[in-house]
């Protein structure tokens, strides 16, 4: 059954590089679309976008070993959970540092009159 | 929350990312375009902290956490001076490298937690090869914006800096890294063995890119802020490979384009490919090339000559470059604007692509001080226009404004696009000394009859010509 299901069925792996291959091309389009005016607010917002690397550093802060892990694999998660934090620390700057000054500097464009 | 929940929650995320984006298209769409970026940054959180079982102790970790970090990167975003963006951008680049590092770290010292481990608790190879491109990149990322911020807030001199055999170090490092990640696959990422490799690796990529930024040269900084952007991109991209989420997959390629192609707009503003940025050393060798022992004379003007002919003139167009930034003479500058207006002067702006240290420098500067964004044009939008122009204003900038580029097949910048200046009745280049510019090259404009030379403080001289209108 098992060897049957993985004949047949696509490696989730195509379906990601299906995505990242298909945002590229979106990206392409959009940042070449972007006002030269506002590159560097693209960087600033770029900077929090890429940020969302948060996702797996909050993962890793509450990684937990199974109940009756060995003392190794026990240290190994703790360390996880420090890197967690760590890493959760460095993109949390980004993301609130990387949306607020691009929001400020987007407040200071203005019109003619 | 089910996991499929959680992945079409990622997606709409994603989704939120590639409409702060598209928002940057105009001023006006913008503002609402950055909401729609932090809107897809909670949908990205929530869904995490949702799909996890936290425990008490990780809970005070990840809020700790972001208060800190948060805590952090608001003051700095409150505080930071407009005319320090360009290191502020590496900054935080530096900060998204090391963070992939440590996301990368934990995959492999934890994979359970994340899902991606065989029954036996090793790694798949697909796992291990995307994980290891992470924190390489995420590396190379967080030591060359390191080293890019210290360039650029001064810490170190802007000048290239050309270690012998640098091509054979660099090839030999890459050599290495690619041997280390063969032995990580052979340790099936378990064990001691599995982690010092990682670590090995993440110090050879440290070192890589510690070398592939300190051959650069000031003037190409715009490039390497791009390449950095594109770099930090292409970790979060690898990571999301590792992880299987969507919203770091979206997020990753869309930064990653996103760099890239400023990268190719900094590099077509200066005429030159992205390898030889990358190979580094420009304005070095360039420079004394020039020196054919002529004395030649200039005209040197007073900031009240200055004042009377802009006053009389109909049209004027001013040029700003990285000076401008330095003196901080944003201010002074769109009050000389002003004070122009009233006595019934057209007055412009003209931003070269590449002026200043990063894209769009100039342009943030201007709209800190008030100047209106559509009284600033770029080079192919008013370039046919100095030639009806009274006045060309130039202040801090210099290659940018060389007819070396157009007309003389022997110049280092031959090619590249730049503000012709020149066709403006009376050019006025505000300078602090008669110095070349980054690029080591003299400019003939300022031996020419119709330029005149105002040598003094950029700050300064604009608000002595203010006295005087």
């Amino acid at each position: 059954m098992l060897a049957i299901a993985s004949a047949v069925t696509v490696d989730p792996f195509v379906f990601r590089l299906a995505i990242f291959t298909l945002a590229c091309f979106v990206g392409y389009f959009v940042v070449w679309s972007v006002t030269p005016a506002l590159h560097t607010p693209l960087m600033a917002v770029t900077n929090a976008i890429s940020s969302v690397i948060i996702v797996g550093a909050l993962i890793a802060a509450s990684a937990h070993a199974f109940m009756g892990s060995d003392a190794e694999v026990k240290a190994a998660f703790g360390m996880t959970r420090l890197f967690g934090f760590v890493a959760i620390t460095l993109a949390s700057v980004n993301i609130f540092g990387g949306f607020l000054v691009t929001q400020r500097m987007l407040a200071m464009y203005k019109k003619k009159g | 929350m089910s996991a499929n929940l959680a992945a079409f929650l990622y997606l709409v995320s994603g989704v939120l990312f590639i409409q702060a984006l598209r928002g940057l298209s105009s001023p006006e769409t913008a503002r609402r375009g950055n909401v729609y970026g932090m809107a897809g940054m909670a949908i990205a959180i929530l869904t995490t902290l949702f799909s996890i079982r936290i425990e008490f102790g990780s809970l005070v970790m990840i809020l700790g956490g972001l208060a800190l970090g948060g805590t952090v990167g608001a003051v700095i975003a409150r505080r930071i001076a407009m005319t320090a963006m360009p290191q502020l951008v590496a900054a935080f680049h530096s900060l998204v490298g090391l963070a992939a590092v440590f996301v990368a770290a934990a995959a492999l010292y934890a994979p359970e937690a994340f899902g991606i481990n065989n029954a036996d608790g090793s790694l798949h190879m697909q796992s291990l090869i995307e994980l290891s491109l992470g924190v390489f990149i995420g590396a190379v990322t967080f030591s060359g914006s390191v080293i890019a911020f210290a360039k650029l807030n001064g810490n170190m001199s802007g000048k290239p800096i050309m270690l012998p055999m640098r091509h054979v170090i660099n090839l030999a490092l890459v050599g290495g890294a690619v041997v280390l990640v063969f032995m990580l696959i052979g340790t099936h990422g378990v064990g001691a063995s599995a982690q010092s490799l990682f670590w090995i690796l993440t110090l050879v990529a440290l070192v890589f890119g510690v070398l592939l930024i300190i051959p650069i040269g000031g003037a190409d900084m715009p490039v390497v802020v791009s390449m950095l952007n594109s770099y930090s991109g292409w970790a979060a991209a690898a990571l999301g490979f590792t992880l299987e989420n969507t919203a770091l997959l979206i997020t990753g390629a869309l930064v990653g384009s996103s760099g890239a192609i400023l990268s190719y707009i900094m590099c077509k503003g200066m005429n030159r490919s992205f390898i030889s940025v990358i190979m580094g050393g420009f304005g070095e060798t360039a420079a004394a090339a020039e020196d054919d022992g002529i004395e030649r004379t200039v005209k040197r003007g007073a900031a009240e000559d200055a004042a009377f002919i802009m006053k009389n003139a109909g049209k004027v167009i001013i040029v700003p470059g990285y000076g401008m930034a330095v003196a901080q003479a944003q201010h002074a500058l769109k009050e000389m604007a002003n004070l122009l207006k009233e006595e019934g002067v057209e007055v412009k702006y003209a931003i070269h692509p590449v002026a200043g240290r990063m894209p769009g420098h100039m342009n943030v500067l201007l709209a800190e001080a008030d100047v209106p964004y559509d009284d600033v044009f770029e080079l192919e939008d008013i370039n046919s226009e100095f030639g009806s122009a009274d006045v060309a204003f130039v202040i801090g900038a210099n290659d940018v404004t060389n007819p070396a580029a157009e007309d003389d097949p022997s110049s280092p910048i031959y090619g590249m696009p730049v503000l012709k200046v020149w066709e403006a009745g009376t050019v006025m280049f505000i300078k602090r000394s008669l110095g070349a510019g980054y690029a080591g090259i003299e400019n003939p404009l300022f031996f020419r009859d119709n330029t005149m030379m105002l040598l003094m403080d950029a700050k300064k001289m604009v608000e002595e010509i203010n006295k005087a209108l």
